[in-house]
């Protein structure tokens, strides 16, 4: 690489970024376009245009062939162009989908997040806290698929005397009748979220963890010198610190759940009520071959990401400006 | 000093009880699966995984009934010695047995003031004398569960059994070379390496060189492209799924290993790049200047200076693209489906289409996270650098 020394870098119109670099580093005009252009057109093949793409596609019927809509008839229901997204948003399986994608949210991102801050200011306090620690993150090292077959095996439901599911056996051990735990809506989809929730408590455990050590150790010691107990201590002096990273930790786990496909597709397929976003996504592509439709159902989903991308992008700025 | 030591320490007993027992709760399903791996396919569905701990069937029976004149190992009366398997293979079954029980020997009852066991006690005692007398073998545990998940061997009796019985399916050859065998998990784990060892390096690779650019080079659009970056780290995978496949089957790349390659790579990048380019742009600026001033071009500087320097960076970001590619079910099920399955994707499949057969599914899914949980114990330190700096540090 021929690096000629470069007036450009003078310019003030350089973002306050820039001020990260050293002025000695000259470098020629071409030269980041050399390191940056073998990532910059991966990305845009790999994520902005199929992006892109996807958009036109949930516009278009299920073999792209026509706008959508062009098939209504005349008195029936539709949207005209935007038929996919009758159907992603007001279809009944769909319905279904939201609503359990909602439970999901609201069941597992707050039992990870209190499991995990749970473990994290205990763990603290005990000896054996590295391998405390490494048994509740253990689940992140293995596959959803692998979760999926440790949990079906837990769930299991025998018709005759033996269960051979421990969950069930613990049942009948305790005078109750066995439950087809992945077969019964509702307590199926909470049967599945107790997986998620044992696969992602450690994520949680892990990044809240280190922010309750990075508590200031005066500020501790203060609070207990001025009488407060160690729930006090908890509620008043640690939680309003880690509070950024709780919501860091939070939009994180929205973003996981929100994503979620490997445990419903191993565990249920989906059937029984317990379809999510994710998993009706790929049902219609790929079985029942309905392009448009899992366009539209991708882009739904992306739009109920996007706030966590803002976010993510806002306090990466906030970031950026203190550094 | 000693009361108030015992008060601490009872003060302290319910956060390790909570601590302990999720500890317990979050091991017990792994340990489940682990010992069920390991049981005779038979033995899975008769009974819990948790009575292997238990005794023996029958031994309890035996021993209150029989064990008081037989002795606890049935030899001790020489005329009816019962680890003799032709004294024991005449009483079959319980009907027999309890015939015998019920006679009368040298004008005596057979149990003398012992009562005679019932229907079901005495079945468990058959099933434990056969086992004393070794004509069935009570073994609890057998490696067989892997030997057939990893030819990929779903019979009725197992793989080892039928080699030596000659009655195998016609295209197993019962020597090494049915590891190869495509529906076995042997297969499945290169795949799953053919797949993720390149779909680590490749992205890490070029995400270094856009990192530099990013901490280290004036460009027009520096921090907007960076923010742009954070934004990208979040697009769902299914967002891209559609035009991809369609674009792999204009170019015939459906199936291949290349095509996961690739995916993997353009999915791995904005959070690699997002993490080297943080690592690169702690490291001291003096560092880079110096090395500038003493001549180094932009070139030198970035394979001699940063490269080695992002060393531990880059072994958190290769952890956490190795474990998520390795992991990994869709892309794979979407890109390679059967041409060239992988472990999730051989396991996923087992579910759906093997209904109950536990024993080799768990032995398969133990199989696929045998080398996750040997990364993650070797390279714990790093694992969670690696998280803590995609999440936190920012």
């Amino acid at each position: 690489m021929a690096v000629q020394p470069d007036a450009k870098i003078a310019r003030p119109h350089f973002k306050p970024i820039d001020a990260t670099v050293p002025k000695v580093m000259l470098q020629g005009s071409f030269t980041p376009w050399f390191y940056l252009l073998p990532a910059i057109i991966v990305m845009i093949i790999f994520i902005v245009y199929p992006g892109l793409n996807t958009f036109y596609l949930s516009f278009r019927n299920n073999t792209n062939t026509d706008w959508a809509g062009a098939a209504c008839v005349a008195g029936q229901p539709c949207w005209g162009v935007f038929e996919n997204y009758r159907y992603a948003l007001t279809s009944d399986i769909m319905r279904t989908a939201f609503l359990n994608n909602l439970t999901w949210i609201i069941v597992m991102v707050s039992a990870t997040v209190a499991l995990g801050l749970l473990v994290a200011v205990l763990a603290d306090r005990v000896r054996y806290e590295p391998l405390a620690k490494a048994i509740i993150f253990l689940p992140m090292a293995i596959s959803f698929v692998g979760a999926g077959v440790i949990w079906k095996f837990v769930y299991d439901y025998g018709t005759g005397a033996t269960q051979i599911g421990l969950l069930n056996a613990f049942v009948t051990f305790l005078g109750g009748q066995p439950v087809a735990w992945l077969t019964t809506p509702v307590i199926n989809t909470l049967a599945l979220i107790l997986v998620g929730t044992w696969m992602w408590t450690g994520f949680c455990m892990t990044v809240l963890a280190a922010a309750v050590k990075g508590v200031p150790a005066e500020l501790l010691e203060a609070g207990r010198l001025d009488g407060a107990n160690e729930v006090q201590v908890f509620r008043n002096i640690i939680l309003p610190v880690i509070s950024p990273t709780v919501a860091v930790v939070i939009t994180t786990m929205v973003i996981n759940v929100l994503k979620i496909f490997d445990i419903v597709y191993v565990m249920t397929g989906g059937n029984y009520g317990t379809e999510v976003i994710a998993n009706r996504m790929y049902i219609e592509q790929y079985t029942s071959f309905n392009t448009g439709r899992a366009a539209a159902i991708a882009i739904v989903l992306i739009a109920v990401i996007i706030p966590a991308m803002y976010f993510n992008i806002r306090r990466f700025r906030e970031q950026e400006a203190l550094r | 000093m000693k009361t108030g030591n015992l008060t601490q320490r009872l003060g302290g007993l319910p956060k390790h009880i909570i601590l302990l027992g999720m500890c317990f709760i979050w091991l017990l399903p792994a340990v489940g699966l682990l010992v069920t791996s390991f049981r005779p396919f038979q033995e899975v569905t008769a009974s819990g995984w948790w009575t292997v701990f238990s005794p023996p069937k029958g031994q309890a029976e035996f021993s209150a009934s029989c064990a008081a004149c037989h002795g606890e190992d049935g030899k001790k009366l020489a005329n009816a010695d019962l680890s003799n398997p032709a004294v024991v293979s005449q009483f079959p079954r319980s009907i027999q047995l309890q015939a015998a029980l019920r006679k009368n020997i040298n004008g005596q009852p057979h149990m003398g003031t012992v009562p005679v066991p019932n229907t079901q006690q005495t079945a468990d005692i058959a099933t434990y004398l056969r086992v004393l007398a070794g004509i069935e073998t009570n073994q609890r545990f057998t490696l067989d569960n892997y030997v057939d998940a990893l030819v990929g061997y779903r019979g009725r009796t197992t793989y080892r059994q039928d080699c030596a019985a000659g009655t195998q399916s016609v295209d197993l050859n019962c020597d090494l070379s049915d590891l190869s065998n495509p529906r076995g998990m042997t297969r499945a784990f290169l795949n799953s390496l053919i797949v993720a060892i390149p779909a680590t390096l490749i992205p890490i690779f070029i995400a270094a060189f856009a990192a530099y650019a990013f901490a280290w080079l004036h460009f027009p659009g520096r921090l907007w492209m960076f923010a742009l970056l954070v934004g990208l780290q979040v697009v769902p995978l299914q967002m891209t799924l559609i035009p991809i496949s369609r674009l792999y089957a204009q170019l015939d790349l459906n199936g291949t290993f290349l095509a996961v390659w690739l995916f993997h790579t353009g999915f791995g990048l904005p959070y690699a790049i997002y993490l080297q380019r943080n690592f690169l742009g702690s490291l001291p600026r003096e560092l880079f200047e110096s090395a500038y001033l003493d001549g180094a071009t932009h070139w030198t500087a970035f394979w001699q200076l940063a490269l080695p320097l992002s060393l531990p960076a880059i072994a958190s970001l290769a952890i956490f693209q190795f474990l998520w590619v390795w992991n990994d079910l869709l892309v794979a099920l979407v890109f390679l489906g059967g041409s060239n399955p992988v472990l999730t994707y051989q396991i996923s499949n087992m579910v759906t289409s093997l209904g109950s057969g536990w024993h080799l599914l768990t032995a398969a899914a133990f199989i696929s996270m045998a080398l996750p949980m040997v990364v993650f114990f070797g390279l714990q330190r790093y694992f969670v650098h690696g998280l803590l700096a995609g999440s936190v540090k920012g």
